[in-house]
């Protein structure tokens, strides 16, 4: 069993949701972000997902787009971002790790050496926003092969006569992308988001996690009532733009993290 | 027979370039422009519309024009300049502005948006989207707006709105990634116009359909004038779209030259540069696979080049497929080499080219003169160089160049 499955089959039998928190990896600097990622799973994340830093992250908003710019800035590169999941690994072997970007610098890496790194450091799982389905033998298949995790999103506008196209090949959970746009934007209604958590279970048996807009603990809790994992990324992020030491970042998240958690462990008693 | 016609392949792959690399949230919106664009390009009725207004609104066809004066200066070639700078807006950009703005009222879009590097696109954009009377928002970097103020009131004039962007260098690439950022969160109403043969399928194909009309023109024009085809064609190449534009009509001509040339900027050895296909590797950025500027980690680098339309640090990924099959040579042209290329036209021709256009004059100044007298050169000129008029004063007020 991958450690994904183990942590959602654990999950289940605790009847709560999955926190699956998301940084990007090296904000703002490698020394800081290692520090945060590994203080993630005592203030209560679940799953990781750890952004790979790329110049034109086309997908993401303001806040993401600075988390992205600053661990530019301070060196921070896909082979720095293995390395993190290394020393990450050193000290925990059970919280799943996700890796989540785009593909250039993945494809400028060689997609086989990667997938083969990034099983070796101890990645568990891939979301790669912009490789759909349609170019699934590029990147899902060779990195199921290898034992990685290919997490697809799915959207509002991934209607029904579309979603087995894109489903066909997802392993580990689904990500719902909960409204059309970028991330740190808007926020769906409750309604909405349980109707496409009952729409992908129609059409799918992994984890449903639910992300983008979701900021606050009672809003995680709500979530967390109707899914199998609320994904919190941009409000985390924000604690580090806001941040004017490292340790003030490191603090910051964490307790954020905690807070987000205590709501959504609290959510179905 | 082989054919270059029928590329791209139903996945938008050109060999192993272009493609549909984007976010799941448009992946649907994409297929469904396909689709419709699919539909339109055989139907009587918009083509006879796009006919209408490319003839009467943008003032096809544009002159072939004989540069006499330019050829025996150079003493070489006879050179043909296909005048697109004449078009309404000064540029080839409306070709293809006209044939999506058309598109988008037939799939009942009410909001147009567009990225601009040197303003000609968003100004041809903002232009199609006033007589449609359709909603106009474009997307500028915070440099190029510095750079062309005067596209930027233009566009205000026409009613579009101009957002400034200030993310990564301020220029084309970063008003792409933020005109993809406003298409995934309005994709309801919303129609991204893009404005070159980039970005995911069906635009790099639909764009070089629209653009194509300037090759079409350039045969009948030149067997009516010389009675045979072009020996060779020179166009300039940032995302590729008037370059594409005139060479598509000659691919499956084996006697035809192509030669497409991108920005060498500062000089290549700089690093300053735009030449994607010259320096570039293959990789993925805005849609496609194609040649990028990129570092040993897969980062996008900056491009440069004096010339806002060419400063962009991709290519077209049909220009990235006929780069490697070996169909169209690739060169690059530096800004000093351009600027020289700029004057000699003023003086020559009595034609002010856009500093983009100059970097293929450039190119011809150095081919020409090695050729025969009986050698027929076509020249795209795609744009007019009135937008230019504020950096080349002061570029050429910093080289003291003035005479």
């Amino acid at each position: 069993m991958s450690r994904i499955q183990a942590c959602f089959a654990k999950l289940k039998q605790e009847n709560r949701a999955a926190l699956v928190t998301f940084l990007t990896a090296g904000d703002p600097d490698y020394a800081t972000a290692l520090t945060i990622l590994r203080g993630l799973p005592g203030a209560g994340a679940d799953v990781i997902e750890m952004g790979m830093p790329f110049t034109d992250p086309m997908a993401d908003g303001p806040a993401i787009q600075l988390a992205n710019q600053r661990a530019l800035g301070n060196g921070m590169s896909l082979r720095k971002t293995l390395q993190m999941v290394r020393e990450f690994r050193e000290g925990n072997d059970h919280t799943p790790i996700v890796l989540m970007g785009y593909y250039n610098p993945i494809h400028h890496y060689g997609v086989d050496a990667f997938i083969r790194d990034a099983k070796q450091a101890g990645v568990d799982g891939m979301i790669v926003v912009d490789v759909p389905a349609e170019h699934n033998e590029e990147l899902c298949e060779p990195a199921q092969a290898g034992g990685i995790d290919f997490i697809r999103l799915t959207t509002p506008t991934t209607d029904d006569q579309r979603l087995p196209t894109v489903l066909k090949d997802s392993s580990g959970f689904i990500y719902y992308v909960s409204v059309a746009g970028v991330t740190g934007g808007a926020t769906a209604s409750l309604d909405q988001v349980s109707e496409a958590v009952a729409r992908l279970r129609r059409h799918s048996d992994l984890p449903v996690c639910i992300g983008f807009g979701i900021r606050t603990a009672e809003h995680a809790a709500n979530v967390a009532r109707l899914a199998d994992g609320v994904v919190v990324g941009s409000a985390l992020v924000d604690k580090i733009n806001a941040a004017v030491t490292p340790e003030q970042a490191i603090a910051d998240v964490l307790a954020q993290c905690r807070e987000i958690s205590e709501g959504v462990r609290g959510a179905r008693l | 027979m082989h054919t270059y016609f029928d590329a791209p392949d139903e996945r938008g792959l050109f060999g192993i370039f272009g493609g549909r690399y984007v976010a799941e949230t448009l992946m649907p919106l994409i297929l469904q422009l396909g689709e419709a664009y699919e539909q339109a390009k055989t139907d009587p009725e918009f083509l006879r519309e796009l006919a209408y207004f490319q003839r009467d609104y943008v003032g096809r066809p544009s002159p072939l024009y004989y540069a006499e004066r330019l050829s025996e200066h150079l003493g070489g070639a006879k050179i043909y300049l296909k005048r697109e700078e004449l078009n309404h807006t000064g540029a080839h950009k409306i070709n293809n502005c006209i044939g999506q703005i058309l598109l988008a009222r037939r799939m009942g879009k009410k909001r147009i948006i567009a990225e601009t590097g040197a303003g000609m696109h968003g100004v041809a954009t903002a232009t199609v989207a006033a007589r449609f009377g359709l909603e106009c928002v474009v997307y500028m970097g915070t440099t190029d707006i510095e750079r062309q103020q005067a596209n930027v009131f233009r566009m205000n004039l026409l009613g579009a709105k101009v957002i400034p962007v200030t993310a990564g260098t301020g220029t084309l690439k970063d008003a792409m990634n933020e005109a993809l950022r406003d298409w995934v969160t309005n994709v309801d109403n919303t129609f991204y116009l893009i404005g070159t043969v980039a970005g995911p399928h069906p635009f790099p194909a639909m764009v070089r359909d629209f653009q194509a009309v300037i090759g079409k023109e350039v045969r009948d024009q030149l067997q009516e004038q010389e009675g045979r085809l072009p020996d060779s064609l020179i166009a300039c190449v940032g995302g590729g779209s008037n370059a594409i534009g005139l060479f598509h009509e000659f691919l499956d001509e084996p006697t035809v030259k192509m030669v497409g040339a991108e920005a060498a900027g500062l000089g290549l050895e700089t690093g300053k540069h735009a030449a994607s296909l010259t320096l570039g590797a293959p990789g993925v950025l805005h849609g496609n696979k194609t040649y990028l500027l990129q570092d040993e980690d897969g980062q996008i680098k900056d491009a440069h080049s004096i010339s806002a339309g060419l400063d962009y640090p991709g290519v077209g990924p049909e220009h990235s497929w006929l780069r490697d099959v070996g169909r169209v040579e690739y060169t690059a042209v530096s800004d000093d080499e351009a600027l020289a290329a700029f004057q000699l036209l003023c003086r020559q021709e009595g034609i002010i080219p856009a500093l983009e256009s100059s970097h293929a004059l450039a190119e011809a100044v150095k081919r020409a003169p090695q050729l025969p007298r009986d050698h027929l050169m076509v020249v795209n000129l795609s744009g007019r160089g009135d937008k230019d008029m504020a950096s080349i004063m002061h570029y050429l007020g910093e080289k003291g160049a003035q005479s």
